[in-house]
């Protein structure tokens, strides 16, 4: 019976079935799915570390400072050092706090945050299971977190957390809805086949982009432009980010809804909201932005663009190993950096052999997808610094005002225009 | 909470007591909370009791004196001269104006006066320091906003503020430029050069703020009609400096009553009409802008001579009282010294503008929302440490 087991878990890697659900054997089915979690897991804790040390570097350099310089070569293990203060730390649970919805709150966050990444199409395999609602799941398990924050505000028992958890509450159910209608636009995109019939699948989507040769974003020109810039306004709104980052307003709440949390508690909600807008940019990556596909498919086609396409993945990641070994000549002297030193041409070197294990055929087949994805994903990323580095804050009547009144009627508008432009072109 | 006049004072005695729950549709109830002491927003540690109706500010009331050092009664027991760099402390964003106010006003009641260059010096560097204060303000009242970005900028320009300071006297901060009779230090070399290469670094430095503010669309949403004062209501209430010359009210020591050298130089007092945030907030740029001005055309024809008046080696200033005040980046400062003849003064009284402007906070932010008092705390540029004293 083991031996049968084993087959079904090795046909499946060779069959090139899309997803682990659609493998031959139940067993096989969950092993794989099992492997896509970690892998997803893993990646996206990497990817969440990553994130927090580029947010305090590119913002330290937008506001003409260096960011963290002492834990590793370029404050590379700050993350680490930082990861490591908050386990542990003492965990406070404050005496007039309903300790279990207080114990509830945070894993609310964070298990919503992660759950969503079930349908996210890392690539046409790549992708824990491709759900026929898929779209749709991620929207409605992703909006669940507003609860575990409602929750965390409520339960902590104190002002500042509660007026937290209501802006949120507010602010994220008002701009679900914007989101919804620019999501539908692009839905309502997918169904323009000879069959005619559209899909709420994630991998779906993208492979009607591919179908119909164009990214959503400029299909209708510019209607998927609108509802892409309003799904972008939306999303940022809902991770709760600058501008709209009201239900933690720093200078007001001091830390809104989380304010009495801390150590490991308060990890995990900085983990949630940074999952989260993984999360939101996926689902704009996937909806307008041609999700796993390489850039100018039809422009520049070809067998030997597609070799140099293929070739990209492998480059940057050398790029990136170049870079390293630039600042390693530009390391302090001093014995002391001796240590630091090594360790950033070591990081170098991880990344080059990375690099150049990218440009293995198979594995540069393999990871391609998972490559073009994850950079249309870190451009939103980087965006999201940006914002956070360029705007000042709304205020709480000025946000419902952007969402009700000029994003809400924009968004009926383009979904009217898209489907009056998807029956006559 | 209809009327927002100021003429009914009875209305500000008992607004903090809950009313009664609307028993309407659900038990609701209003909300008190405290803002500071320890409060990213509050600069310093202030308190400000809220009564909310869930985001809307019924009322404030602010609880001062954690910064309280006794700074007026200090000064009953020092000399003239000892207590000098008490008065640093008290705004300690602006000590050389806070040093400038308290040497006028000994001098005047000394019947001496500062000879021309020590004017000059004095005048630079109180321009300069109306530099630093007001980019610490543009800085913090950003942040406060919500923009971060800004309070980097302002603070890495206004550190060539302090290294000029430093270069002159010493210190950066609490700096004692000043003493009574004019100067205790004679400009350093390169003084002038130092001082026009600034004039050259920040001129545009600012238009850079202004890039990244002025025509914000977040920003101007932020600060426009947040926190309006009518001229009226500023002067009932006392308030001086940029928050009354937003309302409309051309008033300026340095043109309506000219000390120190200010009589000689060409600048203009910039106002608004609306009074609102954003208002006072062009008209601090357009005083840095003057600032700059003042300095440029200070450094171009600084006097030579002395830079200490005959003063005696100890103070015994004749019997009377003087009362003294000079333009400070935030409003009016005064000093009311009284003198009864011997080494040390009887009393002295400070006007801080800090204390005398943040009693508008309760009539600026009332039925505005809990943002919108962290917008008018930052406007209204208070420093804790000259409001309790």
């Amino acid at each position: 019976m083991l031996a049968s087991m084993f087959d079904g878990i090795k046909a499946y890697l060779f069959s090139g079935k899309s997803t682990p659900g659609q493998a031959d054997s139940i067993p096989a089915s969950l092993f794989w799915a099992l492997v896509y979690i970690l892998l997803i897991f893993l990646g996206l804790s990497i990817a969440v570390i990553a994130m927090n040390w580029l947010e305090r570097k590119i913002l330290a350099h937008m506001q003409v400072r260096l960011g963290p310089m002492r834990v590793g070569p370029h404050g590379l293990l700050q993350p680490i050092a930082d990861a490591l203060k908050l386990l542990i730390k003492e965990d406070i649970t404050p005496a007039a706090a309903d300790k279990w919805v207080f114990w509830l709150a945070p894993l609310m966050v964070v298990i919503t945050a992660f759950t969503v990444f079930i349908v996210v199409p890392f690539g046409p395999a790549h992708a824990v299971t491709d759900m026929n609602i898929g779209i749709l799941f991620m929207l409605g398990v992703s909006s669940l977190s507003v609860l575990g924050i409602v929750m965390a505000g409520w339960a902590s028992n104190s002002h500042y957390p509660l007026m937290g958890a209501l802006r949120s509450s507010a602010q994220m159910v008002s701009y679900e809805i914007a989101m919804g209608l620019a999501v539908v636009s692009a839905v309502l995109m997918t169904s323009l086949n000879d069959k005619g019939t559209g899909t709420l699948s994630m991998i779906g989507i993208v492979q009607a982009q591919a179908a119909q040769h164009v990214w959503f974003v400029f299909k209708f020109f510019p209607l998927g432009l609108i509802a892409f810039f309003i799904f972008a306004v939306a999303m940022v709104a809902e991770t709760n980010r600058a501008p709209f980052d009201l239900p933690e307003a720093e200078s007001e709440l001091t830390a809104g809804f989380h304010t009495e949390y801390s150590g490991f508690r308060w990890s995990l909600f900085f983990l949630a909201e940074y999952s989260a807008m993984i999360a939101v940019s996926s689902i704009a990556v996937t909806l307008w932005l041609g999700g796993w596909l390489r850039p100018f498919t039809d422009w520049l086609s070809g067998d030997t663009w597609d070799m140099v396409f293929a070739l990209i993945p492998g480059l940057s990641l050398l790029f990136l190993a170049g870079m390293c070994f630039y600042s390693t000549t530009r390391m302090p002297k001093h014995p002391s950096f001796r240590i630091q030193t090594a360790g950033l041409a070591g990081f170098g070197v991880v990344l080059a052999a990375a690099g150049v294990l990218l440009f293995v055929p198979p594995v540069r087949a393999w990871v391609q997808d998972i490559f073009w994805f994850s950079a249309k994903v870190a451009v939103f990323m980087y965006l999201y610094i940006w914002y956070r580095g360029t705007f000042p804050r709304y205020r709480f009547d000025q946000l419902m005002k952007v969402g009700w009144k000029i994003l809400l009627p924009i968004g009926i508008g383009v979904l009217v225009l898209t489907a009056i432009a998807g029956v006559f072109f | 909470m209809t009327d927002q006049t100021t003429t009914d004072p009875r209305r500000y005695l008992s607004h903090l007591e809950l009313g009664e729950p609307d028993k309407t549709f659900l038990d609701t109830n209003e909300l008190v909370i405290n803002m500071g002491p320890q409060h990213p927003a509050t600069h310093g540690v202030l308190r400000v009791i809220l009564k909310l109706d869930g985001e809307k500010v019924l009322g404030t009331e602010c609880v001062i004196g954690y910064l309280h050092r006794g700074v007026e009664k200090i000064a009953e027991h020092r000399t003239y001269t000892m207590f000098n760099p008490y008065v640093d402390r008290m705004d300690y964003v602006a000590a050389v104006s806070n040093g400038l106010g308290y040497c006028e006003a000994v001098e005047k009641l000394l019947n001496v006066q500062a000879p021309p260059r020590a004017n000059y010096i004095r005048v630079i560097l109180a321009e300069l320091n109306r530099l630093a204060s007001h980019m610490l303000w543009l800085g913090t009242h950003a942040l406060d906003i919500g923009a971060i970005t800004p309070l980097f900028y302002t603070f890495r320009d206004r550190e060539e503020v302090l290294k000029i300071f430093e270069k002159y006297c010493g210190a950066r901060l609490t700096t004692h430029a000043f003493r009574i009779g004019g100067c205790l230090y004679e400009t350093y070399d390169g003084f002038e050069d130092d001082v026009k290469k600034f004039h050259k670094f920040v001129t545009p430095k600012i238009d850079e703020y202004e890039e990244l503010l002025t025509t914000n669309r977040i920003w101007v949403e932020r600060t426009k009609g947040v926190g309006s004062i009518s001229a009226k209501d500023c002067i009932a209430l006392g308030v001086t400096g940029p928050v009354l010359r937003a309302s409309g009210v051309k008033w300026d020591l340095r043109k309506a009553q000219p000390y120190a050298a200010y009589s000689e130089f060409d600048f203009e007092i910039p106002t608004c009409e609306n009074g609102d945030t954003y208002d006072r907030y062009l008209v601090r740029m357009q005083e840095m802008r003057q600032s700059l001005r003042i300095i440029e055309q200070a450094v171009g024809k600084i006097p030579d001579g002395p830079i200490m008046a005959k003063v005696p080696k100890v103070m015994k200033p004749p019997v009377g009282e003087i009362y003294h005040s000079i333009e400070a980046p935030k409003g009016e400062l005064g000093y009311f010294i009284v003198s009864d003849g011997s080494t040390q003064p009887y009393r002295v009284r400070v006007r801080p503008p800090s204390f005398v402007n943040l009693q508008a906070l309760d009539l600026m932010v009332r039925g505005q929302l809990v943002a919108d008092v962290i917008a008018v705390i930052g406007t209204l540029d208070i420093v804790l440490g000259e409001v309790d004293r």
